[in-house]
């Protein structure tokens, strides 16, 4: 029997591909990689590019990854594909964007929680639901 | 008969109610069966991040990364996941007791907190109360991509990186089932690692690429996100289960109004009637 080496590719958003495999071929960011049954475990991160797996028996497959991470375990490669395009730069400006409008909301209020309106509001607010249901229970449903 | 004509409309309006409430039942409900469907699709990448990252505690490299090192806390991050809309009972309510009283307990211990809104609820609810909210987004709609979730991560990741806060906390509503959602407050940082299984005792190590440092980075701040991501989308399964509740229990009461309203409206009439015959017959009776 030829050995084979269980592939796992899959994303924050969905798993794209799981099952078993003779070799798989990934965009390491040091150069494009060959993944063997019993490799050496190996953490890498990847280029954005595709990778290839040999399916057991059937045609090879490919799947294009915009980055990501490769985990390699004597019997299993995980690919931690990323789904959106990431860069540095792209990253931060999207930090920034989020700090923006919190600071812009901040400048007309005070930034200490006030605990006790919160209370109040939220308390009135459980009663108004409960005095609800209690009203449905009444009406007997 | 002006009694009977103004209940009339009452019906009427009161039924365009439930059609509307209805509506949003049958909405509510496949929009829930494809969150919990998205939910589910997150899944397999969070746990074998969980495995990676515990494999990695079990590695011992030589490099130990700062989300992975508990320190004495000052200030902690949190991340507050909210809904857009509202009209969905008692979900963000829940939250914001559940996130209150965690808040309410650290600061009973002396520390502050940075607070960081994902949803218009959270953003208002905050907006009304203050409390020191760094970063904030909002609109993330049905079906939100991980990359709406980056900038208000990043914020919160570089503040532990810098030492701004030393903990990261997340609240969410945590889908039970249909009638059951349950919120919580859930450490993301420093990682709790769980001390479980595994055959993978003796002592070996990853080949880093390029090196250990830049590789852990990556990995530790992809799972933070992705346990965002996933909180994120967990809300929204909750959302909908909870606006499906809250909606057919809106058309079961106007249901019930309508047919209590329509029994006045009956016998409204039926006085009406008995009324005008009874005035013919006298009328007949005097001529």
């Amino acid at each position: 029997m030829a050995m084979t080496i269980h592939v796992d590719i899959v994303s924050a958003e969905e798993e794209i591909f799981s099952g078993t495999a003779n070799m798989v071929f990934a965009p390491a960011e040091m150069g494009e990689v060959g993944i063997a049954p019993r490799h050496t475990p190996l953490l890498t991160r990847l280029k954005p590019g595709e990778v290839r797996v040999q399916v057991e028996g059937k045609e090879e497959q490919f799947f294009y990854v915009s980055g990501g991470m490769l985990e390699v375990q004597p019997h299993v490669v995980t690919v931690l594909a990323d789904t959106a395009v990431r860069a540095r730069d792209l990253d931060e400006a999207a930090a920034l964007k989020a700090k923006e409008h919190a600071e812009r909301a901040m400048k007309d209020r005070k930034s200490e929680f006030d605990f006790a309106k919160a209370k109040v509001e939220l308390a009135e607010a459980m009663a108004q639901l409960r005095t609800i249901k209690k009203l449905r229970e009444k009406t007997g449903v | 008969m002006a009694g009977a004509k103004e209940i009339r409309t009452q019906i009427k309006s009161i039924q365009n109610t439930q059609k509307i409430t209805k509506a949003m039942e049958m909405v509510a409900a496949s929009k829930m069966r494809r969150a919990q469907d998205r939910m589910r699709a997150t899944r397999p990448y969070a746990a074998k991040m969980r495995t990676v990252v515990a494999h990695m505690g079990k590695a011992h490299p030589e490099y130990r990364h700062p989300f992975l090192i508990e320190r004495e806390a000052r200030r902690v991050g949190l991340i507050v996941v909210s809904t857009d809309r509202g009209l969905c009972g008692g979900l963000n309510i829940n939250l914001f007791k559940a996130a209150m009283q965690a808040m309410a307990e650290w600061q009973s211990q002396g520390l502050e907190i940075d607070l960081s809104v994902i949803g218009t609820k959270a953003k208002s609810f905050f907006g009304r109360f203050g409390g020191n909210v760094v970063c904030e987004s909002a609109h993330l709609g049905d079906a939100p991509g991980i990359e709406t979730l980056i900038g208000s991560v990043k914020v919160m990741l570089d503040a532990y990186d810098e030492g701004r806060i030393d903990r990261l906390y997340i609240a969410n509503n945590e889908f039970v089932n249909t009638m059951t959602q349950s919120p919580q407050v859930e450490q993301l940082l420093p990682v709790v690692g769980d001390e479980s299984d595994e055959q993978l005792k003796h002592h070996w190590d990853y080949i880093y690429e390029p090196d250990a440092k830049e590789v852990m980075d990556q990995l530790l701040m992809r799972y933070i996100e992705s346990l965002v991501y996933q909180g994120v989308v967990e809300n929204i399964a909750c959302e909908m289960a909870a606006r499906m509740v809250a909606m057919k229990a809106a058309s079961d009461n106007a249901g019930e109004l309508i047919s209590g309203l329509q029994l006045v409206y009956n016998k409204a009439r039926q006085a009406a009637i008995t009324q005008e015959l009874s005035e013919i017959v006298a009328g007949a009776a005097a001529v």
